[in-house]
């Protein structure tokens, strides 16, 4: 069971230089062939590259690790991204920093109690200016999910 | 590539496209390219202790398909919002399309934006695998 105490735990800031090669790698993994993406020397972002960001960030001192749950009981609910204009092109260096937003829970048609968990990660460019946020929203299952679920 | 502001008229549907049949290894692939390592995405014995019948994809997959479907669509540097919800599980072998609908278009802070739902749906149940919204500016 999550650790409903952990609501506005955040981790320290740490950067996240935003790299061609990476947003290429990214996006043909996400089957573009945008040239936008894939030929442009300093390409914009794709809409969902800031999830690379766990390249960035120390795994141990993750707020959503820090919660323990259990992956076998893991899903992904949904994911938010707002740019506060146009995505990060590569060669921006992005601060980070992530914080425990909400964490409720809500009875599941088979799978038992489902605990909801929202994280929210702020990017800001070098100057400070807020760029773009991220929401995630993990669901713990109270048993294996099934395939309907 | 990008659409005109006459054109993108409330109701006006992105062109429907079609993906897959997925496998592994791009389930792999873009495990590698994200960073998500979670083993349930590869593993088959850790899917199946897990309760499943075996390995499926990574929700954020499909979300970036999504995603650059839509960009490929309305242009890369003018999305300003995105945000899906994972509904079915997508598995090994199915074929997914992805559709864009125009729900509302509008100007707001001296911009002309368009506000689109989304759809992936798997054609192996018809059922969706994501519903989604997105939000672009219109040059």
């Amino acid at each position: 069971m999550v650790d409903k105490s952990k609501v506005g735990l955040s981790d320290e800031p740490a950067t996240m230089p935003v790299e061609r090669g990476k947003i290429r790698e990214f996006a043909r993994a996400c089957q573009s062939t945008n040239p936008a993406y894939v030929d442009d020397p300093a390409p914009v972002a794709p809409p969902t590259f800031l999830t690379t960001v766990n390249f960035w960030s120390s795994g141990a001192t993750s707020p959503l690790a820090q919660l323990d749950i259990d992956l076998r009981r893991l899903l992904h609910g949904g994911q938010e991204y707002v740019f506060h204009g146009p995505p990060p092109r590569a060669g921006t260096e992005l601060t980070f920093q992530t914080r425990v937003d909400n964490i409720y829970e809500k009875e599941g048609r088979r799978g038992g109690t489902m605990t909801f968990v929202e994280t929210v990660t702020e990017f800001r460019d070098t100057g400070g200016t807020l760029v773009a946020e991220a929401r995630s929203t993990a669901i713990e299952t109270g048993q294996a999910p099934t395939k309907e679920s | 590539m990008a659409q005109s502001w006459e054109t993108l008229t409330e109701g006006t549907k992105g062109p429907r496209r079609e993906y897959g049949p997925l496998t592994r290894t791009d389930f792999v692939r873009y495990q590698g390219a994200s960073g998500d390592f979670n083993p349930i995405h590869h593993d088959e014995e850790f899917a199946k202790s897990a309760g499943f019948p075996g390995v499926f994809s990574v929700g954020m997959l499909q979300a970036g398909i999504l995603g650059c479907y839509c960009t490929d669509w309305l242009g890369a540097d003018n999305i300003r919002h995105f945000v899906v919800q994972f509904r079915e599980q997508v598995w090994p072998g199915d074929h997914l399309v992805c559709e864009a609908t125009i729900r509302r278009r509008y100007e707001a802070d001296g911009d002309r934006r368009v506000d689109l739902d989304l759809l992936v749906t798997r054609q192996e149940s018809g059922g969706a695998a994501i519903k989604g919204e997105a939000t672009f500016v219109v040059s």
